[in-house]
């Protein structure tokens, strides 16, 4: 398998072709596909090989050298037409090359998705868009004062105060969840005998005695898929919440982001950012429902169906921030969350809502969805972030058991609705983990 | 006896095709294109569109050996690369002992031989073969650990591997790669940079019919074409799981064994088992929604029938 030797510049076609690959690159590069130089080579080379009789030909070969991800296409056709249908310069190199080849007219069709951002990056004009830095805080408050500042709720808090608090929910000391996976690691004081490594150094000593070498499993952090309701009721503590997010992200690898008010947007890439504020920026920029309305049902279905394939894996843990004020279609979203809850390791619901004392368990949607998760906590105050970070490690915070809520709604609700206050936070025994024992039957019809 | 490769897409296109696999031309250029080039090939897909099998094909009518490795959850290198063999190892330690062989060197050469080595799909795809380099099918490669992935980099560009105790194990020809995930996970980019990207799609009804005249040839014409046009709008629904080709390929062998000759609903209800594999997506065809489809099809057909 002869490897035709790497074209110059001024190989084919007087080296016009080259760099009119070379132009379609930096198109797509600016239009957010990471291509480098190797792969602009192995595009030359592969069209040389795939010749220029077909333009699908043409279109398969940069497409396979060039693309890395599958919702990339839809970019790369867009540039492909736009780019090489507003030269010509296809048609003519097609004619040129090849007098079998017929050149196909430009059809003139709708506009798909893609084409915004692909003719945006094909004629970009060079703005500064670059925000002015934010000042540096120069308040830094005492532990006393910080002690305060743990159990105020996010929504009371003035600018000053969510600033600081941004800053220290960076510094939030994040969960230690490492799991036990199958490959192991060489270990001294492991339990299992790894003969490979007690081979190799018999043979140091010649092959007297065998000094037995030990391994254990290796430990790994699954990943953790966020859930994020920006509906206009959350506004307060969506925010700081996305900032938890980030902090997270930029700790470990392998936390995935989405937001949904009445559409889902995954905003992971976004949040990799390393300035949080560019990264939330960057989140608001991709995402056209802030603040709006919210649909819990459907946006879980879209979850479920495009994603939950594609993070659940490898025993993800998943966080759903939501209200959970969904009065319509209770049956779909009892039907998402059941599923949700039977693709993830463990599924653990935070809800501002909690931060009211006499909260009760009584709404429609609440109750449909507390059926089918694993933990119940509020996420209001630094305080009780600092307890999810807990109970996103090795096991349970306090009173996070959803059937206790689901119980004393139950118990309620015939008599007075409403009349006796509950705490928000009480010692309820450690919660093991797991409520897949509850029936179905324990909650009563939604609509009841 | 090898057989050439193709020298053209054309070329390539007919190789598919006399071996039962009809593809389309995208998938020829970028299959010709890492035959040629001498890249890994990188395939992506929902499951059940025949992304194993472009392998499989390939294998047969080059005539090359088919080295398959199926990842999962904790593959290592003892499992995917190598592994020596400890009981013989130890019983030529012990022998040497017995025999009063002292010289360290020697033992250490003896053990640490090629003897000892079991080679595992990763080695074999390197060691040279008659019939010509091997094809090495990496599949499922989103199931494996990402450290999986990385130690992949290094085979996957110089087609070589390291064996500490050994040294350097180098392909004289390089092994035909052809990776597939189901995107359970997104596989790093340094990976993919080194390989041929192509997305795996559903087939058009035209080439889906072509698949299953090919593959079920038993299947009645008229069931044919009814089945393909249920299977094209059930993709269309808002399923958890579309059925793929292969879906379509067994549902057909289950009418053809049951004696149908068009789509009723109640034999309809009664085979979705073969086609979907959720429940809530059986729930939501079995009934009234399976006629009013097959109405569609129906009406769909007699249309392009008057056209």
């Amino acid at each position: 398998m002869g490897e035709p030797g790497p074209i110059s510049a001024t190989g084919l076609d007087g080296g016009k072709l080259a760099i009119n690959v070379m132009h379609f690159a930096r198109a797509l590069r600016a239009a957010g596909l990471a291509i480098g130089p190797g792969a602009v080579q192995d595009a030359l080379t592969a069209l040389q090989l795939a010749g220029f009789e077909h333009r699908d030909d043409v279109r398969a070969a940069l497409h396979a050298t060039l693309v890395r991800r599958h919702d990339q296409t839809i970019l790369f056709d867009q540039a492909f037409d736009a780019f090489w249908r507003r030269r010509g310069y296809l048609d003519k190199l097609m004619a040129a090359l090849s007098p079998l080849a017929q050149p196909e007219a430009g059809k003139q069709k709708k506009p798909d998705p893609g084409a915004s951002r692909v003719s945006e990056a094909l004629a970009r004009s060079r703005r500064d868009e670059r925000p002015a830095p934010p000042p540096e805080l120069s308040a830094r408050l005492t532990v006393s004062a910080q002690e305060k500042l743990a159990r105020k709720d996010f929504a009371q808090m003035t600018a000053a105060e969510i600033a600081e608090a941004i800053r220290l929910v960076a510094q939030l000391r994040l969960p230690r969840d490492a799991v036990k996976v199958r490959r192991h690691t060489a270990d001294a004081r492991g339990s299992r005998v790894d003969p490979r490594r007690a081979f190799r150094r018999s043979m140091r000593a010649g092959g007297a005695g065998i000094e037995l070498a030990y391994r254990s499993p290796e430990e790994k952090r699954p990943p953790i898929v966020a859930i994020c309701d920006i509906s206009g009721s959350m506004a307060d503590y969506t925010r700081i919440f996305l900032h938890f997010l980030h902090a997270m992200t930029a700790e470990r690898r392998n936390v995935h982001s989405f937001l949904f008010g009445t559409r889902l947007t995954n905003v992971t890439r976004a949040l990799r950012a390393k300035d949080a504020d560019e990264a939330l920026t960057a989140c608001g920029a991709g995402v056209l429902d802030w603040a709006g309305g919210t649909r819990i049902g459907p946006s879980l279905h879209r979850f479920n169906k495009d994603w939950s394939r594609r993070v659940l894996g490898q025993g993800a843990t998943v966080i759903l921030f939501t209200d959970g004020l969904e009065r319509e279609g209770l049956a779909e979203l009892a039907q998402e969350m059941e599923r949700l809850h039977r693709s993830c390791r463990r599924l653990i619901w935070v809800n501002p809502l909690l931060r009211f004392a006499a909260f009760e368990a009584k709404a429609g949607g609440i109750r449909t969805m507390l059926a089918h998760v694993d933990d119940f906590r509020p996420i209001h105050d630094l305080r009780s972030m600092r307890d999810l970070c807990t109970a996103l490690g090795n096991g349970a915070g306090r009173g996070a058991n959803p059937r206790r809520w689901l119980r004393i709604a139950e118990a309620e609700r015939p008599i007075h609705p409403g009349q006796r206050p509950l705490q928000a936070r009480s010692s309820a025994g450690d919660f093991t983990g797991s409520n897949r024992m509850l029936s179905a039957g324990a909650v009563t019809s939604p609509q009841s | 006896m090898s057989h050439l490769l193709p020298t053209s897409i054309d070329e390539t296109l007919a190789l598919l095709q006399r071996a039962d696999y009809v593809g389309d031309r995208a998938l020829a250029t970028v299959l010709f294109l890492s035959l040629r080039m001498g890249r890994p090939l990188f395939l992506e897909g929902e499951a059940g569109v025949g992304k194993t099998e472009i392998a499989k094909v390939l294998a047969k009518s080059l005539g090359r050996r088919l080295i398959r490795l199926q990842c999962y959850e904790g593959l290592d290198t003892a499992s995917a690369v190598y592994e020596w063999n400890y009981a013989g190892q130890m019983m030529a330690i012990r022998l040497s002992e017995a025999a009063g062989d002292k010289d360290r060197v020697t033992l250490q050469e003896d053990v640490f031989s090629e003897r000892y080595l079991i080679k595992r799909p990763l080695l074999q795809a390197l060691q040279p073969d008659a019939a010509g380099a091997p094809i090495l099918l990496i599949d499922e490669l989103d199931r494996a650990d990402e450290a999986f992935e990385a130690y992949l980099l290094e085979v996957l560009s110089d087609f070589q591997i390291t064996i500490p105790e050994i040294g350097t194990v180098k392909a004289a020809e390089p092994p035909v790669v052809i990776i597939t995930s189901n995107r359970t996970r997104e596989i790093h980019d340094a990976l993919k940079r080194r390989c041929l990207y192509h997305w795996v799609d559903y087939p058009d009804a035209e080439r889906e019919a072509r698949i299953l005249s090919v593959k079920a040839p038993a299947a009645p014409a008229a069931l044919t074409r009814e089945l393909v046009a249920f299977v094209q709008k059930l993709r269309k629904e808002d399923l958890f799981k579309s059925p793929g080709v292969a879906e379509t390929l067994d549902w057909a062998m289950a009418l053809t064994e049951l004696d149908a000759v068009a789509l009723d609903p109640d034999l309809v209800t009664d085979t979705l088992g073969v086609l979907l594999k959720y429940q809530d997506d059986i729930a939501k065809l079995q009934g009234s929604r399976a006629q009013v489809l097959i109405d569609e099809v129906r009406a769909d057909l007699a249309h392009r029938a008057v056209a």
